[in-house]
This record gives structure tokens, sequence and C-alpha cells, in this order.
């Protein structure tokens, strides 16, 4: 019988057989950019029974020399929602369920928990930290790739005991200032498509069993050189302690403070008198001690941020801390989402950090 | 005893270092092979990267063979 899977059901080894495996599997795919766009057209095409797809991005037209799945009439729009019409739209025996926000600390379980396997498509290391552990703590094949201007990486985790995870090749994240991202340093717009498109084979491997997954190996691709590099792994001890030791853990554990990719300062960074354009806000309850007495900072408990965020964006300067430096970074990142034209700090350790304070007004980091 | 190994870098190493390959005299471990990339290469000193002797994963301080292949190896983040 001729269905839109004859050619593959053909292959030796994959067969009916294979063909009915994917029929029955559930894979969740993070992001649907670069490299999502050739996993998630492979993956239907192929005829995955469930795709969930995870992406809170909107299309950018700088996106359009590799994300194959937009055009110029979807600028603007939700990738998961335009990718999840699309493949509905292609593919009417694929059950295609769309997430329309990022993944996050708290989200992660419940997204990932129901798939067989979840493929990384992300384009930043908390998230790539918080995918690689989440799927180690609920035993969850993971298909890993990722992208460097004209260079990738792709390997599969998480299959079975003695099985390599994300942190046996990279066990701690780098500051995120250190690695740019694709719209930093740019990226040849056909290298995702072969990434990604090792990764969907990968991905179609290990639910079928059709042939031996990367497991324990890590395959670097160079295009300039048109080479492939291979590389052994083995399950490192000492990376185990780098994971949260549970769900609840791995729930309160934010990611984007375990990467550091928020600008911090220290106190010896604030000048002993702040600019008209600057202002140092102390984000603590009223009852938290010792209070700060010089620079006369603003007053805005954390609680109340978001209603007071007027008294602080009169300036353009703004120095955010608190009692040990963590509520300081969340408003950072709260400023960045919702006022990117200002400059904002946080000051590395909170008021913890300053061990004294002299005569001369000079702070003393601890 | 004029051995040598080869380096193969890769991402961002590659680019700080300038050069995709490097044939330097032999040293014996990887410690001592950072130490050297460090004095020749002061950014790398800032930037995570693996060490793969001969094609497989370093972990810590690991001996470096005589006439090895070593390979640089940064994350990527991009996707």
């Amino acid at each position: 019988m001729s269905d839109r899977f004859e050619r593959q059901r053909l292959v030796p080894e994959f067969g009916v057989e294979g063909q009915e495996k994917l029929r029955n599997s559930s894979v969740l795919v993070v992001g649907a950019g670069g490299l999502g766009s050739p996993i998630l057209l492979y993956l239907a095409a192929m005829g995955v029974g469930k795709i969930g797809i995870v992406d809170g991005d909107q299309v950018a037209i700088s996106n359009l020399n590799r994300q194959v799945l937009y055009g110029v009439n979807d600028v603007g729009k939700n990738k998961a929602e335009v990718t999840a019409n699309f493949l509905r739209s292609q593919y009417p025996d694929c059950s295609i369920s769309e997430t329309v926000t990022f993944i996050t600390s708290e989200n992660v379980v419940d997204l990932i928990q129901h798939y067989d396997l979840v493929i990384d498509g992300s384009d930043n290391f908390p998230t790539r930290y918080l995918i690689n552990d989440a799927c180690v703590l609920l035993n969850k094949p993971l298909v890993f790739g990722a992208i460097f201007q004209h260079e990738g990486q792709v390997s599969v985790f998480n299959l079975g005991e003695d099985s390599c995870n994300y942190r046996d090749i990279f066990p701690n994240p780098p500051q995120a200032d250190e690695v740019p991202n694709c719209s930093e340093t740019g990226v040849i717009g056909v290298l995702p498509g072969i990434i990604g498109n090792l990764m969907a084979m990968e991905a179609v491997k290990v639910l079928t069993g059709f042939g031996s997954p990367l497991k324990n190996r890590v395959l670097f691709y160079q295009a300039k050189t048109a080479s492939f590099y291979e590389v052994q792994i083995r399950p490192n001890l000492k990376v185990k302690q780098m994971i949260p030791k549970s769900l609840e853990e791995l729930s309160r554990t934010d990611y984007e403070l375990v990467c550091g990719g928020l600008p911090e300062v220290s106190w010896n960074d604030i000048p002993s008198q702040i600019s008209s354009e600057a202002v140092l806000v102390d984000l603590r309850e009223p009852e938290e001690l010792p209070k700060l007495d010089q620079w006369n900072p603003v007053l805005i408990p954390f609680s109340k941020l978001e209603e007071n965020c007027d008294l602080i964006n009169e300036k353009n300067l703004i120095y955010f801390f608190c009692q040990s430096g963590v509520r300081s970074l969340k408003a950072v990142r709260l400023w960045q989402k919702d006022f990117p034209q200002k400059s904002v700090f946080s000051i590395r350790g909170g008021i913890q950090a300053i061990t004294k304070i002299d005569e001369h007004g000079k702070t003393t980091n601890s | 005893m004029d051995q040598k190994i080869r380096i193969r870098t890769f991402g961002m190493i590659a680019e700080e270092i300038g050069q995709s390959e490097l044939v330097l005299d032999q040293l014996d471990s990887t410690e001592r092979l950072k130490e050297f990339l460090y004095s020749q290469f002061p950014k790398l000193q800032s930037m995570k990267f693996s060490i793969a002797v001969n094609q497989q994963l370093a972990q810590g301080d690991e001996k470096i063979p005589e006439g090895a292949e070593v390979a640089l190896l940064p994350p990527f983040s991009g996707g």
C-alpha cells in the first residue's frame, strides 16, 4: 500500500516496525529556531506520532537566513504557534502541541515528563543546563546539538545507566558574556540545517532502535574544512554533585544566576558621588539591616518594585542592591525585559559584601 | 626527543588562537599544555573549554602521550 511513509519502510532494519515505533513516539523540541526548524520539519514528515514545541520567542527578520520554518509574513508572530499551525496543515496525522512560553525551572518538569525524548534546540546556556539537569533527574533521553558560526556539536545523553550527559563534557556553565550567541557572532544559514538534521536523525535512531546513536560520543562538525571530529566521553563522577539532587531542588535553581549572564558590579565600582543621571536602589524590606548610610539609596522593597518603577526610571543608570545579591539580579532581569534602554546593574553580594565603610566613604569587600 | 603534539582548535578557541591547528613541542600533561597556552594566549584564561587527548575527553589533569593529537573544545550555545 502506498502512503507517505512507503519509502522509509523499505529501508532494511527500519521497516514497518520502525515506522510503527515512530507513530507511537512522543518528542519535545525545545526551541523552534535554527536547529528546531529542520528537526521539527523532518520529525513530522517522518511520522513521529506526537510532537511538542516550546518556544516563547517571536520571529525576527534576522532569523530568516536559517530558520526555514518561517517567511517574511511570519515576522512578529510566535514561533511555536506558527510552526504548530504549519505542521498541522502539512501532516494532519501528527499530533502537535505548542507551548508559547520559554522553558523555566518552574515549568520544565511538567513540560518534558510525558515525552519519550527531548531535543535541545535552545540558544543559551541557562536553558541548556536546565534541560540537561531535568533530563538527568527524569532519566529522559536527550538529543543535544549546538552551533557557533560555522561549527557544530551533537551528542545523545541519558541512554541508560552508564550514559553521559552534557555536564560530562562541560561540567560548569560558562558566563553568558563569555560565549556569545548567534545574534552577536553570526551564523552561516545552512549550518543549523546540518546540525539540526544530525539531531533529528539521532532522535529517530533512539526512538526506533535503528543503528547506534551518539551515546558517550560527541560529534564536532567544522564547515570550513568539511570535517567531522569524534570525541569519546565517559561519565565523570565529580559532575554528579553539580546537578540538583531532586526535582524540587531543580525547580528552585535559578539557571540564569548559575550561568551569571546578568550585569553585576562590586561596591568599589560605585563612584563616591553618584551622578544626577544615576540612582542606587535598596530592594530590601524595611526591617532588613544594616542600613546603608551613604549614597542616599532610594528605598523600594522588591515586593513593591513594579508599582514604583516610575520613581527609578527618571534615571538612565540604575544600581540595584539587596541583602545578598539575589533580588537585585532578579530586578536587573525585569528591567532588561521591560526597560531595555536603561543601563542596570546588580551589586554583587548585596549589603553582605560590605564589611566596613571607612571614614572616606570607601567600602571594603568581604 | 623532538616529539611534537598536534593541537586542533574549535569555535572561539580557534578564533582566539587564530589557527585551526598548531604543532607544539611535546608537553606531558594537559595542565602543562594549559599553562603554555595561557602564556601564549592570555585570553584563553577567561574562556571555558574541555580537552580531548587522542579523541578521548580528559577529566582533570591527564597525561599527554608522545605525538598525541589534542583537541581544545569549547561549548557552543547557539541554536
